[in-house]
């Protein structure tokens, strides 16, 4: 309330003169990208509130002109006229485009504009305009909106603003202000204005370069861990994918070449729910929790039919069973590409899965890389207590050390076979509803993957899931390290050549399994 | 062995068809068929670019024989899959001229595979019309290429973006996927770029395989590249469907147009029907021809596409129209030459002219390439492009650029 009334007075001798000058700089909204541009920069000079929704209407394409050069607004179903308010017939008007000089224009003018905004998250955003805008007029605007701000998050925004805007005047103090002020902070943005203000004012070189240093010092810390993070969650999808393939290969050791496929109708799976819970209220934005669950299903019941019907006849095979998972999983492509088509289908993201978050130290991640990792260490726990911790998880291990001595106990080894099949299957199918949110929903999908989780697992160590988990860590990190410096490609190349390596002096992997159920 | 069934239905339509066929188009029914390749990928990472090409052809086919064929001959396509499989569309492409006996075919989008069925071409003297925008540093006789050069696409768009109304961009960051096309395009660039004033320490230079889909290292890359105190844009290359998680993440991480413009070479209308598009508004296309062209020419095209796909949503795009004008141009220079025969129809080609759907009249020139109009493209919320710049007139192409060195002894032409 308080602040309404601050706001109130401060704008009180404004209205009176400004009205002229603002409804003389409405037209040229309705003109030329430069003339948008200077119309807008003028509406947010004068501070007129009533220009905000119209400023924003024009960023939203909103408002509209018709032949007669009227400029129209559009809220909803209701068109008014600009000028007058009154209620407008839309007919013959066009909406308004703006290009990326316009853009910048409107974002600052209603920066200075919404700086008073009751909304705090406006107010952010305000602070966050006029950074970026930088323009020596915003100084007392944002002195007073500082003076008036309580809440921390807003202040230090609207501090840093102040000082990139003290950066653009010519008042050699103002700037020493905003140097030391800008120095303060990790923000590469604030780097950037200061190298940008090195090349123009020579005589401060020597405390630009201290400021500079000390955000290096800062920024340095940052990115090493946004590398980590990367690094982290490049793992987490290579955890993901070669997890199932640990049960099926690393304990049941079934060399299967399907296994990417199964990733791929675990990522079909999850369009299907998208589009069957589409019209449902209530349910349509529980999709993609829904999917894992059907994804399970899904692939292990696929899982199993392939176990079945055709690898346990092959079994001490290896090559056999090679070769004819690589021909069904290539069966299984084009089944797909058959009944969805080739091209790819979209599945959409769930909003708390998009944007970054900001972590302490100003580290920023993404939301939907961080679920996915969050989610990894999940199904990995999962995983590990089924197979400690259940009756079917014991008679699994029994089966895989001895299968003679536990059919003679009376475990049904056969079945055991099957369900391990379908269940480390089943994982794989968990795996494609993450990669749907990352990677393209197309037939070829688990392809891309296939090498890489024989990769993981046998670098990790045959049979080991804690293998799997620190292989696939040490390579997305040891990937993402070499990323700045090789490149993509080459990163990827010498990760191999790494691998190779090690496999020669460790042929077992990291954690090697050690005693007799080694030595078969 | 007999089935007298099938031999009675067999006779039936053929007694049908010599009663109504000749009353309709006399002079269809007697000739052998004219056979028209389509070479594009249906399946794998470039389907999501090359199958509305293929319809493109098809519907270009069957519109061709609603006006009663060319020569008096019926049109009928063969279509072949490749794959996005380079050397298989070598394959597919020996295919078509050995088995199929082509007379022309339409096909390729990605550099590597048009380098990969050139000597096919060439040793078989076959015809191909490549509908995509390309590095240039090429001319064959037996290809006549429909999309951009470099000067008509390439170096227009980073004019643009170094503009007062492009942003006025100091920094250049250049994104491709890791083929001769950016590899190319890039190199060219950078020699353009250094020519207007912008030293190696202000490009960045990265590549990716097809189909990549983890770019959070990449984008915060590019982000600190950005943050040293010059207006910084993107130049992205990047082809195929690895385009989606790389818009993905420029959105993700709050990448806005207004502060680092992105100008992609190989994103059109298509491309972003599979994405939501707005968080990308403001990004930047560089294209010949964009959907939202306002030319009774395009109307045509949008209207005979949409008829013909039975969906009056399914956009066009750049390509689309480049098959289109390549197609158009190939009937009238058949249609002048009596023949289908590739070596009277290739001097016959040459000096086409036809109003193109972008809103000119575009002609072939004697280097097998087109004169065209460059235009730029704002990224919309409805997934179109608005469009913000375009030449006055259309610009002759220069397939050998004269940013490469190794041109300058090269006769232009």
């Amino acid at each position: 309330m308080r602040l309404l009334l601050v706001l109130l007075l401060l704008l009180a001798p404004l209205t009176g003169r400004a009205q002229d000058a603002f409804s003389d700089a409405l037209p040229g909204l309705g003109g030329g990208f430069a003339q948008q541009a200077e119309a807008a920069d003028r509406l947010g000079a004068l501070g007129d509130p009533r220009a905000v929704p119209i400023l924003r209407a024009l960023s939203d394409g909103r408002l509209l002109k018709r032949p007669d050069g009227t400029l129209l607004i559009r809220e909803g179903d209701r068109v008014t006229e600009v000028a007058t308010g009154a209620a407008a017939d839309p007919a013959g008007a066009e909406p308004l485009r703006i290009n990326n000089r316009v853009r910048q224009a409107l974002r600052g003018a209603l920066g200075r504009l919404s700086l008073v905004s009751p909304d705090p998250a406006e107010r952010l955003a305000a602070a966050e305009a006029v950074f970026r805008s930088r323009s020596v007029e915003n100084i007392p605007l944002l002195e007073a909106a500082l003076a008036r701000e309580s809440l921390g998050r807003v202040r230090e925004r609207l501090e840093l603003a102040l000082a990139a805007s003290r950066m653009a005047s010519p008042d050699e103090a103002a700037k020493r202000a905003g140097i030391a002020a800008l120095g303060e902070t990790s923000s590469a943005e604030a780097r950037g204005i200061l190298l940008e203000a090195r090349a123009t004012n020579p005589a401060l070189a020597g405390e630009i370069d201290a400021a500079i240093a000390s955000i290096d010092r800062r920024l340095t810390i940052r990115r090493a861990f946004e590398t980590l993070f990367q690094g982290l969650s490049l793992g987490s999808v290579l955890l993901l994918a070669a997890l199932g393939l640990a049960v099926t290969f690393g304990v049941m050791g079934v060399i299967n070449m399907a296994h990417g496929e199964f990733v791929m109708l675990g990522a079909y799976t999850t369009f299907v729910m998208q589009e069957a819970l589409r019209d449902i209220p209530g349910l349509a934005s529980w999709s993609l929790p829904l999917s894992v669950p059907a994804a399970f299903l899904v692939a292990a019941a696929c899982g199993a039919a392939l176990e079945r019907g055709l690898i346990r006849h092959l079994y001490g095979r290896p090559l056999e069973t090679l070769l004819l998972t690589f021909g069904v999983g290539m069966m299984i492509q084009q089944a797909v590409r058959l009944g969805f088509g080739a091209q790819n289908r979209e599945v959409s993201s769930p909003p708390w899965m998009q944007g970054t978050l900001e972590l302490p130290l100003g580290v920023m991640v993404t939301q939907n890389r961080l679920w996915i990792l969050v989610f990894s260490l999940a199904v990995l726990a999962l995983t590990v207590a089924a197979i400690r911790f259940t009756r079917f998880g014991l008679e699994m291990r029994a089966v895989t050390q001895n299968r003679r001595i536990a059919s003679a106990m009376g475990i049904r080894t056969g079945r055991v076979d099957a369900l391990t099949f379908a269940f480390g299957s089943g994982i794989a199918g968990i795996a494609g509803v993450a990669l749907s949110q990352i990677d393209n929903v197309s037939p070829n999908l688990g392809t891309g993957y296939i090498i890489d989780s024989f990769m993981v697992v046998v670098f990790g160590g045959v049979g080991s899931l804690a293998g799997t988990l620190v292989g696939a860590m040490t390579l997305g990190v040891v990937n993402k390290m070499l990323e700045p410096f090789a490149g993509v490609v080459l990163a990827k190349v010498f990760v191999l050549v790494a691998i190779m390596v090690f496999i020669q002096r460790r042929p077992r992997g990291l954690f090697a399994l050690k005693g007799r159920a080694a030595e078969q | 062995m007999t089935r007298p069934t099938l031999t009675r239905r067999a006779a039936l339509a053929g007694l049908g068809a010599a009663l109504t066929a000749p009353a309709i188009r006399p002079s269809m029914a007697q000739s052998a068929p004219i056979k028209i390749g389509v070479l594009h990928s249906l399946s794998g990472t470039m389907a999501i670019s090359e199958t509305a090409l293929r319809d493109t052809v098809l519907m270009m086919v069957e519109y061709q024989n609603s006006k009663g064929g060319l020569l008096g001959r019926r049109l009928e396509a063969v279509v072949v899959d490749p794959a996005s499989n380079w050397p298989l569309f070598a394959e597919k492409a020996r295919e078509l001229l050995q088995v199929h006996k082509v007379d022309v075919t339409f096909g390729c989008w990605t550099s590597v595979s048009r380098k990969s069925v050139l000597p096919v071409f060439e040793e078989l003297n076959g015809m191909l019309f490549y509908p995509v925008q390309y590095e240039g540093e090429e001319e064959s006789r037996n290809i006549f290429y429909t999309g951009a050069a470099p000067n008509q696409q390439a170096i227009p768009a980073v004019e643009y973006l170094m503009s007062a109304d492009g942003g006025g961009a100091q920094r250049i960051v250049l994104l491709g996927t890791d083929y001769v096309y950016p590899r190319t395009t890039n190199r060219i660039l950078r020699g353009f770029l250094n020519s207007k004033g912008i030293g190696n320490a202000d490009i960045m230079e990265e590549y990716t395989p097809f189909g990549h889909s983890d770019w959070q290292g990449i984008v915060t890359r590019v982000k600190a590249f950005a943050n040293q105190g010059k207006k910084t844009a993107i130049v992205s290359t990047i082809n195929g469907d690895a385009n989606v998680p790389f818009y993905r993440e420029l959105g993700n991480q709050g990448i806005k147009a207004e502060d680092i413009p992105c100008v992609a070479f190989s994103v059109g209308e298509e491309e972003l029907a599979g994405i939501d598009t707005r968080p990308l508004v403001g990004h930047l296309a560089a294209w010949n021809y964009f959907m939202s062209v306002q030319s009774p020419a395009n109307t045509e095209f949008k209207n005979l596409w949409q008829a013909y796909i039975k969906n009056p949503r399914r956009v066009t795009n750049d390509p689309m129209e480049a098959t289109y004008t390549g197609f158009n141009m190939w009937a009238q220079a058949v249609a002048a030459a009596r023949t289908t025969a590739v070596d009277a129809v290739r001097t016959s080609v040459i000096g086409q002219e036809f109003a193109a759907p972008a809103g000119y009249t575009e002609k072939m020139l004697p280097n097998h390439h087109l004169s065209k109009p460059v235009m730029i493209g704002e990224v919309q919320a409805d997934g179109q492009f608005n469009i913000v710049w375009k030449t006055p007139t259309v610009v002759p192409a220069e397939n050998w650029s004269q940013f490469i060195p190794e041109n300058a002894n090269r006769r232009r032409g």
